[in-house]
C-alpha cells in the first residue's frame, strides 16, 4: 500500500486536551493533556485498552462532546469554543461517523438510511453509489433487520461517506463482527480512503488494525503514550487476526 | 423491604409522571362513576323518601266541576288505596315592587283533617285556620325570593276576585319539587308561587261548593295503573274530566326523572371510556417497561425467581398506579358529587337531602378500576413471566419493518426520510397507533357531546321563542269567553296586536292507539303564534282537519289523511271523526292544532276563546302589566321575555360548569394518551434519535420525527372523534325524547371546532413536555451501548 502522502496539512490540531467527568462522587480524568495532529488524507488508528481515553478523544474531535480544557481546531474551525448549534453544523457538514453498534434506523431501508444523510448535505454522492462503494448495491432496498451484522456496518459506512465528509471517524467499527466480516468492513474503509482520499480515524482495541494505518496513536491512562508512522501498510486481506 | 420491592419503588419514582397521567385518567373514571351513581342514588333515595313520607300521589286527574259525592265512587275503584279530591285554581299575583304579574297555582287542603295525599312539609309557621279569609301557606322558594316571612301579605286575583293573601306558613310539597310556571321551561321562583288554602275558603272563591276539580290517588301494590286510569276517566267524563295521568306525566316528577335518567346514562357511558383508556395506557407503558427490562427479567429468573414472583412484581406496579387513581377518584368523586347535589337543590326543592355514601359504589369503582388496570397489564406481564431466562438475557431481535404498501412506496419518494421514519413507525404498530388515536378521539367525542347540547338547546329556543311562539305574552282566561274578548284585550294600553286561541281537551284515537291532550285552535293565518312544518317553515293551518305534531303522530301511528276519532272531553265526550291534514314540528309538549273556525264548528257550545296571544309595546309594559293584574278574567300570563331571560341565565350557568368539567375530563384523557405515547415513543426511539443528532441533524429536526408521528395520530383522531361525538350526541338526543320536550339533534360546527381545539392544544402541550427531552438525549451513551 502507499506510504504517507507528501506535504500533508493538519486537519485536526489538538493541543493539551483534558476531559474530566463527574460521576456521582467520583472524578474521572478521561483525558489528561492530549496533543495530536491528524493529517489530510491519512488513516489514523487509535489503539488502547478500555478506559484509556480513546473514545473520549474521538467524541471531542467529532463534535459529540466538549473538552474541559485545551484546544481543538478543525482546519479553521475552533471546536473548543463552539456552541451546540455550531457543533451540529460541524457534524452535519464535515464528519462521517461509524460506530460499533451500527446505529441504523430500523424503519428505513439501506438506501433510505443513506438518503437520510444525503438529504441534508450540500455535496453528497448518490446513495446508490455510496452503497456500491461498500459492496451493497444489490441489497439496498432491504431493511436493517433483513441484513447481517457486517452488511449493517457497511450500510453505516456508506451512510457516513455518502455526504463526502472531510473526515470519517470510526469507533470500534469491527468490534461486533467476526474476523471475516470485520475484514470486509475494513476493506470498505481503506477503499474509501484510497479512492476519495477521506481523512479517517479508527478507534480499536485490536492491535492488528494498526497495520493498515498511516499513523498510529497509542492511548494509555488518558494520555498519548506513543505515536508512530507506519511505512509498511498492509491491505485488510493481508492481515491476520 | 425486599430487594424486588425496592426496585418497584424506584421504578415508580422514575415513571411517576407517566404513572400520574394514567392515575388521573383512571381517577376520572372512578370520580365520574361515584359522581353519577352516588348522586343518582342520593337523589333517587331523597325523592323516594320524600314521596313516601309526604304521601305523593301516583295518579292525577282534573275535571271542570265534579260533586264531592263522586269521591266515594272513585275510592271504590278496585286497586285504589287512597283518593282525595281538591280544588286547584290558577291565580295572578300582584307583588309590591314587581312590575310584571306573577303566576300561582292555588291548591285547597281539607278544613279539619290533614291532607291524605301530597302533604306539605311545613318549613315555618302554621297551616291556615279554616274560616280565616286570606290565610295561606306559600311555597318557601317563592317566599324566599321576595323576602316574605310568616305574617307577610300580598294580593292577587283568583277566579276573578281580588284577594289579600296572608302568609301563615312556608312549605314545600312533593308535587312541586320542580316547580315551573305557565310558559316556562325552568323554575323561576320569583314569578311562580304555589299557594295552599283551606277548602272552605277556596270553594267559596271559585264557586266549587261541595265540588272538586282535581283528584289524586295512590294505588295498592300490584294494581294496574292503566286500568285505574281508565275507570277514573270513565267516572270523571261527565264532569269535564280531562284524562288522568300517572307520575310519569306529572311535570315535576317527569323533569326530575329526566335528570335521573341523564345521571344513569352518564354512569353507563363516561366511566367505561376512562377505564378503557387507562387499560390501554397501562398496557402501553408496561409493555415498554418490560421490553426495556428483558435482561433484568432474565436475570431474576436465572437467579431463581418464579414466574409468579416476576408477574407479581409488575402487577404491584400496576396496583400502585391504579390505587393512586382510585384514591384521587374517591376524593374528586365525593367532592364533585356533593357539588352536583348542591346544584340540584337549586333546581329541585327538596326539604331534606339524603347523601348516600354507598360503600358499594366506592367498592365497585375501585374494583372495576383495578380490574381494568390489571386487564390492561395482563398480556405484558404474562409475556414477561413466560420468557425463558436465556432468551430474556439475549437481545431482542430488531424490529422488522416492511415497505410493502403502495402508500409506503409513494410516500418514500415524496417526503424526507424523517417523515418516512415517523409514518412507518405509525404503520408498524397499528394496534398501538390505533388505540392512541382512539383514545385521543374519545376526548374529542366526549367534549362534543358536552358542547352540542347547548347548540341543540339554542336551536330549540330559537325555534320555540322566535319562530313558533313570537308573542310577548300569552294570557289565558279563567273560563272560555266569547270571541269579543279579543277586542277587549286589544283595547288594553300597550297592546299592539292580539290573536285569539281556543284549547279543547280531547282524546284522539287511531285504531288501538289513543292519547288525551289539548287541541289548540288558532286563526288560519297567524303572525304571533305560528305552526312550523317539518322543515321549520311556517305553515297556514288548513281550513279543516287536524295538524299533529310529529310526536303525537308517532304515538298515534298516524299519517296524513288518516281519520282520527276525536272525543271532546270538555263537552261530555261526543265523538267526531277528523282527518289528519298535516304533520308538523314541535319540541315542547304534545301539540295538536286546528283552524280556530274549524275547531269552533266541532264544538256544541259554539265559538269560544281560551285566551289570547299578544304583542306588546315595550315602552308601555308598566301600563299593560297593571291592566292585566286588574283583569278579573285572566287566569295566568306567560311572559316570553321573562321566560327566555330566566332560561338563558340558567343555561349559561350550566354551560360554564358543564363545559369546564368536560373540558377538564377531555384534557386529562388527551394528556394521558399523548404524554404517555410520546414518552414511549421517545424511549423506543432514543437510540435512533441520538444517531440522527450524531449525523448532524439539529434538535428541531430530530424532534420532528416525534412530532410528525404524534401529529399524524392526533390529526387522524379528529375526524374519528367527530364521528364518535356525533354518534354519542345522537344517542343523548334519543335518550332525552319525552312528551314534555324533545331536543332537536343539532351539532354545530363550533362544537367540533372547540372540541378539536381543546384536545389539540392539550395534545401539543403534552407532547412538548416530552419533546423538550430530545435536547437532553445523550448521544455518546446511546451509541456506546447495545440496545
Amino acid at each position: 500500500m502507499s506510504a504517507l502522502p507528501e506535504n500533508q496539512a493538519g486537519v485536526f490540531i489538538v493541543e493539551n486536551l483534558t476531559k474530566t467527568y463527574r460521576t456521582g462522587e467520583v472524578e474521572v480524568h478521561a483525558l489528561r493533556g492530549v496533543s495530536a495532529t491528524l493529517y489530510e488524507g491519512e488513516i489514523s488508528v487509535v489503539l488502547g485498552p478500555s478506559g484509556s481515553g480513546k473514545s473520549t478523544f474521538l467524541n471531542i474531535i467529532g463534535g459529540l462532546d466538549t473538552a474541559t480544557s485545551g484546544n481543538v481546531k478543525f482546519r479553521d474551525i475552533d471546536l473548543s469554543n463552539a456552541g451546540e448549534s455550531a457543533l451540529t453544523r460541524f457534524r452535519r457538514n464535515h464528519v462521517g461517523f461509524v460506530f460499533q453498534f451500527y446505529n441504523l434506523i430500523p424503519s428505513l431501508t439501506a438506501r433510505e438510511n443513506v438518503a437520510l444523510v444525503t438529504e441534508i448535505s450540500s455535496n453528497p454522492m448518490r446513495p446508490e453509489d455510496a452503497l456500491s462503494l461498500v459492496g451493497l448495491g444489490p441489497r439496498m432496498d432491504h431493511f436493517p433487520a433483513q441484513l447481517s451484522g457486517g452488511e449493517q456496518q457497511r450500510v453505516a459506512i456508506a451512510r457516513a461517506i455518502a455526504k463526502n465528509p472531510d473526515v470519517l471517524l470510526c469507533d470500534e467499527p469491527t468490534g461486533a463482527l467476526d474476523s471475516n466480516t470485520g475484514r470486509r468492513v475494513l476493506e470498505a474503509l481503506t477503499r474509501i480512503n484510497d479512492e476519495l482520499g477521506t481523512t479517517t480515524a479508527i478507534i480499536s482495541h485490536n492491535a492488528v488494525i494498526r497495520r493498515l494505518a498511516h499513523r498510529v496513536f497509542y492511548f494509555a491512562d488518558g494520555e498519548i503514550a506513543k505515536e508512530e508512522v507506519n511505512n509498511n501498510r498492509l491491505t485488510p486481506s493481508q492481515m491476520e487476526w | 423491604m425486599r430487594a424486588l420491592d425496592k426496585k418497584l419503588l424506584r421504578d415508580f419514582k422514575r415513571l411517576w409522571p407517566q404513572a400520574l397521567a394514567i392515575s388521573l385518567v383512571l381517577a376520572c373514571g372512578v370520580a365520574t362513576l361515584i359522581l353519577a351513581v352516588g348522586t343518582y342514588r342520593s337523589l333517587e333515595e331523597t325523592r323516594q323518601a320524600y314521596y313516601e313520607r309526604y304521601r305523593f300521589a301516583s295518579v292525577f286527574a282534573t275535571a271542570t266541576r265534579a260533586p264531592n259525592s263522586l269521591m266515594r265512587k272513585i275510592s271504590r275503584i278496585s286497586g285504589v288505596s287512597t283518593a282525595e279530591g281538591r280544588i286547584v285554581e290558577p291565580a295572578l299575583l300582584d307583588i309590591t315592587g314587581m312590575r310584571e304579574p306573577a303566576s300561582a297555582s292555588v291548591i285547597s287542603m281539607p278544613d279539619y283533617e290533614p291532607s291524605r295525599l301530597n302533604r306539605l312539609y311545613l318549613r315555618a309557621g302554621r297551616l291556615p285556620q279554616p274560616g280565616k279569609p286570606g290565610e295561606a301557606v306559600v311555597s318557601e322558594s317563592f317566599a324566599r325570593e321576595h323576602g316574605f316571612r310568616v305574617g307577610s301579605t300580598f294580593s292577587g286575583t283568583l277566579a276573578g276576585r281580588r284577594i289579600e293573601f296572608q302568609i301563615t306558613g312556608l312549605a314545600m310539597s312533593p308535587e312541586f319539587i320542580y316547580a315551573i310556571g305557565p310558559g316556562d321551561l325552568v323554575p323561576d321562583h320569583r314569578r311562580f308561587a304555589v299557594i295552599w288554602m283551606r277548602e272552605s275558603q277556596m270553594s267559596g272563591l271559585s264557586n266549587l261548593d261541595d265540588a272538586f276539580n282535581s283528584v289524586s290517588l295512590t294505588l295498592l301494590p300490584g294494581t294496574s295503573q292503566r286500568a285505574v286510569i281508565a275507570e277514573l276517566d270513565q267516572l270523571l267524563q261527565p264532569y269535564g274530566g280531562t284524562g288522568a295521568y300517572g307520575r310519569k306525566d306529572q311535570t315535576s316528577h317527569a323533569f326530575l326523572d329526566s335528570e335521573l335518567q341523564a345521571l344513569r346514562a352518564m354512569a353507563g357511558v363516561i366511566p367505561p371510556i376512562f377505564l378503557f383508556v387507562s387499560a390501554f395506557l397501562i398496557n402501553m407503558i408496561l409493555s415498554r417497561l418490560i421490553a426495556l427490562e428483558r435482561e433484568q427479567i432474565g436475570l431474576l429468573k436465572a437467579l431463581g425467581y418464579s414466574r409468579r414472583a416476576v408477574s407479581m412484581h409488575y402487577l404491584k406496579l400496576v396496583l400502585v398506579i391504579s390505587l393512586a387513581g382510585v384514591a384521587i377518584g374517591f376524593g374528586a368523586g365525593t367532592w364533585l358529587g356533593d357539588g352536583l347535589t348542591r346544584i340540584y337543590t337549586e333546581f329541585f326543592d327538596f326539604p331534606f337531602l339524603i347523601f348516600l355514601r354507598s360503600f358499594d359504589v366506592y367498592l365497585l369503582a375501585a374494583g372495576v378500576s383495578v380490574a381494568a388496570a390489571v386487564l390492561g397489564a395482563l398480556k405484558s406481564v404474562l409475556a414477561a413471566a413466560s420468557l425463558p431466562p436465556a432468551t430474556a438475557m439475549r437481545q431482542a431481535a430488531p424490529t422488522l419493518y416492511r415497505r410493502s404498501s403502495f402508500i409506503g412506496r409513494w410516500l418514500a419518494g415524496m417526503v424526507s426520510q424523517l417523515t418516512v421514519m415517523a409514518v412507518r413507525h405509525v404503520i408498524r404498530w397499528p394496534l398501538r397507533s390505533g388505540f392512541t388515536m382512539l383514545g385521543t378521539s374519545l376526548a374529542v367525542a366526549l367534549l362534543i357531546t358536552a358542547i352540542f347540547i347547548f347548540g341543540s338547546i339554542n336551536f330549540m329556543i330559537d325555534t320555540v321563542y322566535f319562530k313558533t311562539d313570537r308573542q310577548d305574552a300569552t294570557i289565558t282566561f279563567t273560563t272560555p269567553l266569547g270571541t269579543d274578548a279579543v277586542q277587549a284585550v286589544k283595547k288594553l294600553p300597550g297592546v299592539l296586536s292580539a290573536e285569539p286561541f281556543r284549547m279543547m281537551m280531547v282524546e284522539l284515537s287511531n285504531g288501538s292507539y289513543s292519547r288525551r291532550l289539548m287541541i289548540t285552535g288558532k286563526p288560519k293565518s297567524t303572525r304571533l303564534s305560528r305552526v312550523l312544518d317539518l322543515n321549520l317553515d311556517p305553515v297556514l293551518l288548513p281550513s279543516s282537519g287536524l295538524v299533529l305534531s310529529e310526536r303525537v303522530a308517532h304515538h298515534l301511528k298516524a299519517r296524513r289523511g288518516d281519520m282520527i276519532r276525536v272525543r271532546l272531553l270538555d263537552e261530555g265526550g261526543s265523538v267526531v271523526e277528523v282527518p289528519v291534514a298535516d304533520i308538523t314540528q314541535s319540541y315542547l309538549g304534545l301539540d295538536v292544532y286546528m283552524d280556530l273556525d274549524a275547531l269552533n264548528r266541532l264544538s256544541r257550545v259554539g265559538p269560544r276563546l281560551s285566551g289570547v296571544f299578544v304583542e306588546l309595546d315595550p315602552a308601555k309594559y308598566d301600563a299593560i302589566y297593571a291592566a292585566i293584574k286588574a283583569m278579573p278574567k285572566a287566569a295566568s300570563i306567560a311572559l316570553r321575555a321573562e321566560s327566555l331571560k330566566k332560561f338563558r341565565e340558567t343555561i349559561e350557568e350550566n354551560i360554564v360548569i358543564m363545559t369546564t368539567v368536560y373540558a377538564v375530563l377531555a384534557v386529562i384523557i388527551a394528556f394521558g394518551v399523548v404524554y404517555n405515547s410520546a414518552r414511549i415513543l421517545l424511549s423506543e426511539r432514543a437510540r435512533e434519535l441520538a444517531s440522527l443528532r450524531v449525523l448532524g441533524f439539529s434538535r428541531r429536526e430530530v424532534a420532528s420525527v416525534l412530532t410528525i408521528e404524534l401529529a399524524v395520530l392526533a390529526l387522524l383522531a379528529q375526524p374519528l372523534g367527530w364521528v364518535l361525538g356525533y354518534g354519542f350526541s345522537w344517542a343523548v338526543v334519543q335518550g332525552f325524547q319525552s312528551d314534555l320536550y324533545r331536543m332537536p339533534f343539532v351539532v354545530e360546527n363550533s362544537a367540533y371546532g372547540w372540541s378539536s381545539m381543546v384536545v389539540l392544544i392539550s395534545s401539543i402541550l403534552s407532547a412538548l413536555i416530552v419533546i423538550a427531552r430530545v435536547a437532553r438525549l445523550d448521544m455518546i451513551r446511546v451509541l456506546k451501548t447495545k440496545e
